[in-house]
């Protein structure tokens, strides 16, 4: 027998989709049956006071969440987010609720032992109610009590030897896709990186001095499985410099129809006889490549990494060998101004152990953002407000036409003094000699 | 950092004394120490934080600075 009744809530169990009311009802049973004899730490009826404050919000149409609060673990700035609830008397389990945010493994692998022993901690400590994962990339533990925090923390860092994440305006998680540990088209170690920034930034992590979040993540390839380039601030993304690698054999392959397009990706389907015309060639965005019945071409100064081609023929197709990053910076969603990409700053960088180019790029960023942005402003809005010529100057980056995104509209040029040859100072006598006063 | 850590914490109290709120940004203590770089100023704040003196506040997506106990949010969330 449910603690409140839900209506609403359960109107939302009809849909077809899986629903997280479900779940929601189903760890409530499972805390009051407790099959496995577990003296829980905060109330057993937190999962059913969360369905009913989520009723009355429904009803009311407004929330009863407070967000925010100085709880945490002593020194962190980050990684819990406090949370309560105005209507204690009437949902006692509930009234703290506070987020829990875990660091998350590179390329996010776990062995089915840790999350167990994730979920033991869990199931103690708090709601067994978690968020795999959140936005930022961290395994979220949503609701537990401020008493818990310190034994929580505790607990993660001693036995399970891992991290609470970043949140408000701290570094945030880095987050990366599994890179070469799987993927062939990795143009860098993605987790070697993401791991190696993590510990170098720990002190940006857990203690926050900058104006607003800031994330880092990274993509093995332009194919993005983390979308850095639409989610991170400082977005590295594998690319390569020279040409894209041709198996002549493997292409006629498919054209013969002796290997599936897409590694069989799309094969629930019958999309008819392969067409290296239609479905490679023509969808080119550059128009880079061309076919004249025997042989694939590629005009490789023009292609700009789309993927699609390395994607439908990965078996003859392959990225070249000459790897490294570029790296994107700005990328945001929309809070203060509308969302945007992150801007190419770096064209290239080589990405080798020790990962002291991408260091300097980000610790020059931080030092002007640090000084310049202003309160909840992110890196992109400091960047739009001072120009982006501003940030190549911070950065010592020089100036390159893969900077421009379209032909100057203003026909005015500001030089500086120190472009102009001779500056602003002139000899007057020796002016003189040529021009009559 | 030019002057010394424990004179850069007494001014980081005194600005916080000095003002009617109860939390800042983390920029609001760079113009305490016009002079000096954000890094360092981060350095006093983490002292402090440490020794129990000033507490984090977040709202989950901005992080500011208090006096620990100060203004209001101690006391609903039954801290103190």
């Amino acid at each position: 027998m449910a603690k409140h009744k839900t209506p609403l809530l359960d109107q939302l169990e009809s849909g077809p989709w899986p629903s997280f009311v479900s779940d929601i009802k189903q760890e409530a049973e499972h805390r009051h049956a407790n099959p496995d004899g577990i003296e829980y730490q905060i109330p057993v009826d937190v999962c059913d006071d969360l369905l009913g404050l989520l009723e009355m919000s429904y009803e009311d149409g407004e929330t009863h969440w407070k967000h925010g609060g100085i709880v945490g673990v002593f020194g962190y700035g980050g990684g819990v987010i406090g949370r309560y609830c105005d209507q204690p008397q009437k949902f006692p389990g509930v009234a703290h609720f506070h987020t829990v945010r875990v660091a998350q493994p590179a390329g996010k692998y776990y062995s089915t032992e840790y999350l167990r022993k994730l979920m033991d901690l869990w199931d103690f400590r708090g709601s067994g109610l978690t968020n795999m994962h959140g936005a930022t990339g961290d395994l979220v533990w949503l609701g537990t009590t401020t008493p818990q925090l310190e034994e929580i923390f505790w607990t993660l860092t001693h036995d399970l030897n891992t991290d609470l994440g970043g949140s408000g305006s701290n570094l945030r998680t880095p987050a990366s896709c599994l890179g070469q540990s799987r993927c062939e088209y990795a143009c860098y170690d993605t987790q070697s990186l993401n791991y190696a920034m993590t510990l170098e930034y720990q002190d940006e992590l857990h203690r926050p001095a900058f104006p607003y979040k800031f994330k880092f993540k990274f993509d093995g390839c332009p194919n993005g499985c983390v979308a850095s380039i639409a989610r991170s601030d400082f977005s590295v993304i594998g690319t390569w410099k020279d040409d894209i690698k041709i198996d002549h054999d493997a292409v006629m392959g498919y054209v013969k129809g002796e290997f599936a397009p897409n590694a069989g990706a799309h094969s629930g389907r019958d999309w008819g006889k392969f067409d290296i015309e239609k479905e490679v060639v023509a969808l080119c965005p550059t128009g880079c490549m061309s076919w004249d019945g025997s042989k694939l071409s590629i005009d490789n100064k023009e292609c700009y990494r789309c993927m699609h081609c390395i994607n439908t023929m990965p078996r003859a197709l392959h990225i070249g060998d000459e790897r490294g990053a570029s790296i994107f910076v700005g990328a945001k969603a929309p809070i203060l101004d509308g969302a945007q990409m992150g801007s190419l700053l770096v064209p290239f960088v080589p990405v080798e152990d020790p990962y002291d180019e991408v260091k300097e790029v980000v610790e020059n960023l931080w030092d002007w953002w640090m000084e310049e942005g202003k309160n909840r402003e992110r890196i992109g809005e400091t960047i739009r407000r001072m120009s982006f010529q501003k940030m190549l100057e911070v950065t010592g980056i020089k100036a390159d036409p893969r900077h421009v995104q379209e032909p100057r509209t203003n026909p005015y040029i500001f030089w500086k003094e120190e472009d102009v040859t001779g500056g602003w100072e002139r000899d007057i006598n020796e002016f003189r000699k040529r021009h009559q006063r | 950092m030019a002057i010394d850590m424990s004179t850069a914490k007494q001014q980081v109290v005194d600005f916080c004394n000095s003002k009617s709120k109860t939390k800042f940004y983390f920029n609001d203590f760079l113009k305490v120490f016009p002079d000096e770089k954000a890094r360092d100023v981060k350095k006093v704040l983490t002292a402090l934080v440490q020794e129990e003196v000033l507490e984090f506040w977040s709202s989950g997506s901005t992080t500011m600075y208090g006096l620990k106990g100060a203004g209001k949010q101690a006391h609903s969330e039954g801290e103190d």
